[in-house]
């Protein structure tokens, strides 16, 4: 409920503030000033805490002296009841600050004889109301009248008359009472008390127990009208509407690493967003918590504060297991970064977990919260119950800038996206973890199914847990989807071996082709000696041939000398021609 | 029940006295104000008395109005509320008192059973 809001109500009607942790802001500012409102519920759900919180709170925050009827418990009982909240009452009572008075009633002891009335009832009240000066009053479980006092007719008309009385007197009150069959109350009180009337419940849901507050009716007031959750603790009550959380918190564009390098790597290089919401799911010992205990020591590293809820394992025992891959938190649970915090989920009911929690991150504000696991909450079919609570603690932490880490355990038989429908919209990075069945054994798959504001990697990869930490191993995708494990190996080795053969197919082939040109060369040899030898006798068969005709040339001149003939060059003609025709003969 | 009803009562009469001769009633009333239930209340009161306990009885009007607190010492809610403080048990009765039989009755006169 916004400010102007609450402004815009108290000009139509005047509110007393209640401080109880979340109810002026369903209300709209507090209960109806100078006027009654019934509070009723059935036996346990804390109408009798609502009622003196109230009035403690009224006198110690706004100064509202109070008066406490009590027609059940008596003034020891009550203040030794509420003594477990916190409050100091027999301090308040000292200083006349709260007046405590139990009326007693016993039928047995009362004979009736003609008409009565009440008048001493409102004669003690008065008295009460003047002794202290007192502005708001409680009559706890006003019903008790009916069952102590003959003669309803006269019970009812004088119980109208007191709370006309009251509403006179100014006095804002709250009256309490049994819820009934069918009705509000069990005896018809809503009738008389129409100004508010809120309603308690306490429901127990497989075992375990849900407070709910709904205010039914407030009259000349809006107000919210859903069922709010609530819890009563050592510091007595807590409303936490779910509407007092909105979607306004800021985003952090920082990034913090996961704790694996490689996973770093797959988004975007820097690991996930500061103040975003991590989901890891898988099936049974997929390594969830390891992954969660590698980015928690990253972080304690990192000098930041990490709370971790652990439901399932106790501290000790999770520190032990995760020595055993190389993570050892118990330095950091020494040095104060690490606070574990571990419960049974079956140990209170949601809301307690969701307030518990709350109150336990306001006090150790941490960097990072780990809840390990999430499905440890879900029984039967309470999902939407578990996806409230969670849906209202992300906001708590994102309006915080706190990181938070939840693993979920899923089940093996059902696809891993469906079980986890029910979260999903809250989660900004979700990895899963998953068995990869193959070749008699499981090996662990990692991938990113989403991750809000960055890129990430769309690959399965195979991680090992070693006793260095988780490590993520290099993608191998063979024909049949990703091979992992030994598969993975065998396949890598048979590929080592395919590799050899080509590599020395290579060598081979280079060998032979060296032979073939060796082959070659030699055969080129064979030629040439075969051509030179060729060669050499071609020229010596011209050589002689040459010579011959030189012979001739010679013999020819010297008989034309010695003939003393004129025509020298004419027999020569004839033997080039000769030359040439039987050069083309040969 | 109702048949013999003045009988019994008439013989309870003779019965219960002989035990209370001996002891000393002490009755206290309480009113708020001088209203017109406190007033009848006293003077039904009053009548039983003499007829029953004629001379052994002591009658204390308290008024709430003027003394607030001893509504809560006493535990008083109702008005007219009729306290027999003796002999003990202390017993209660609400009303006017116009109805003598349950005044008799929560005054242990005569038995619950009449």
């Amino acid at each position: 409920m916004s400010e102007t809001d609450t402004q815009s109500q108290r000009k139509t009607l005047l509110k007393s503030r209640t401080n109880i942790q979340g109810l002026d802001e369903i209300t709209g500012g507090g209960l109806p000033k100078g006027r009654p409102t019934l509070v009723c519920g059935g036996a346990g759900c804390g109408k009798t805490l609502f009622a003196m919180e109230f009035l403690v709170r009224g006198s110690l925050d706004f100064n509202e002296p109070g008066v406490f009827i009590s027609f059940e418990e008596t003034e020891k009982e009550l203040a030794s009841n509420v003594a477990s909240l916190g409050f100091d009452l027999n301090d308040l009572l000292r200083r006349k600050k709260i007046w405590l008075e139990h009326i007693y009633i016993d039928r047995g002891e009362i004979e009736q004889s003609g008409e009565f009335d009440l008048e001493g009832l409102f004669i003690r009240i008065h008295h009460a109301i003047e002794s202290i000066g007192a502005r708001r009053v409680v009559l706890d479980t006003v019903e008790s009248l009916f069952s102590g006092l003959p003669s309803p007719q006269i019970l009812r008309a004088e119980l109208r008359r007191l709370l006309r009385w009251l509403k006179t007197k100014g006095v804002t009150t709250v009256i309490t009472a049994e819820r009934g069959q069918g009705e509000l109350t069990r005896e018809g009180l809503e009738e008389y008390v129409s100004d508010c009337v809120i309603l308690l419940d306490h429901r127990v849901n497989d075992q375990s127990s849900i407070r709910r507050l709904r205010v039914v009716k407030y009259r000349g007031s809006t107000h919210g009208t859903n069922e709010y959750p609530f819890l009563i603790d050592e510091d007595g009550f807590s409303i936490l509407p779910v509407t007092s959380l909105g979607l306004n918190y800021s985003s952090s564009l920082k990034r913090i690493s996961s704790g694996i390098p490689r996973l770093d790597t797959m988004l975007s290089g820097k690991g996930y967003f500061r103040g975003s919401t991590v989901l890891v799911s898988g099936t049974a010992g997929t390594g969830k918590t390891s992954i969660a205990a590698q980015f928690v020591e990253a972080a304690c590293k990192r000098n930041e504060r990490v709370l971790f809820f652990t439901f399932e394992e106790s501290a000790q025992q999770l520190v032990r297991n995760m020595r055993s891959i190389g993570i050892n938190l118990e330095p950091w649970m020494k040095k104060g970064l690490l606070r574990f915090h571990a419960t049974r989920p079956t140990h209170y009911g949601l809301e307690t977990h969701l307030t518990t929690s709350i109150k336990l991150i306001n006090s150790f504000e941490p960097d990072i919260v780990v809840l390990d696991p999430i499905n440890a909450f879900v029984s039967g079919q309470n999902q939407t119950e578990v996806k409230t609570m969670l849906l209202r603690l992300v906001d708590f932490l994102k309006m915080k800038g706190i990181t938070a880490f939840f693993t979920n355990l899923t089940s093996a038989d059902e696809s891993i996206e469906i079980t986890d429908v029910y979260i999903s919209s809250l989660i900004d990075t979700w990895l899963l973890l998953r068995d990869i069945e193959f070749g008699g054994e499981r090996n662990r798959g990692l991938y990113v199914l989403k991750s809000r504001g960055m890129e990430h990697s769309n690959q399965i990869r195979e991680f090992k847990l070693t006793n260095q930490g988780i490590d993520l191993l290099d993608v191998y995708v063979g024909p049949g989807g990703v091979l992992t494990g030994s598969a993975r190996l065998s396949q890598e080795s048979k590929d080592d071996a395919e590799q050899l053969l080509h590599r020395q197919e290579i060598v081979r082939q280079q060998i032979s082709l060296e032979r073939k040109r060796k082959a070659m060369e030699a055969q080129i040899a064979l030629l040439r000696s075969e051509f030179e030898a060729e060669e050499s006798q071609a020229l010596k068969v011209i050589g002689i041939d040459k010579a011959r005709d030189e012979r001739f040339t010679h013999d020819m001149a010297r008989m034309a000398k010695s003939r003393m003939s004129d025509v020298l060059t004419k027999p020569a003609r004839t033997v080039k021609n000769g030359k040439g025709i039987r050069g083309s003969t040969r | 029940m109702k048949a013999n009803h003045g009988t019994s009562k008439a013989g309870r009469r003779t019965v219960r006295p002989a035990k209370s001769r001996s002891t000393k009633w002490l009755l206290r009333l309480y009113v708020a104000g001088q209203t017109l239930k406190s007033v009848t209340a006293f003077n039904n009161l009053k009548i039983i008395c003499e007829e029953q306990l004629k001379g052994q009885y002591s009658i204390e009007v308290i008024d709430l109005l003027k003394n607030p607190q001893l509504a809560r010492d006493d535990q008083i809610l109702a008005v007219p509320t009729l306290v027999r403080k003796l002999p003990v048990p202390v017993r209660n009765i609400i009303g006017d008192l116009s109805n003598t039989e349950r005044v008799l009755v929560g005054l242990d006169l005569i038995g619950h059973s009449a």
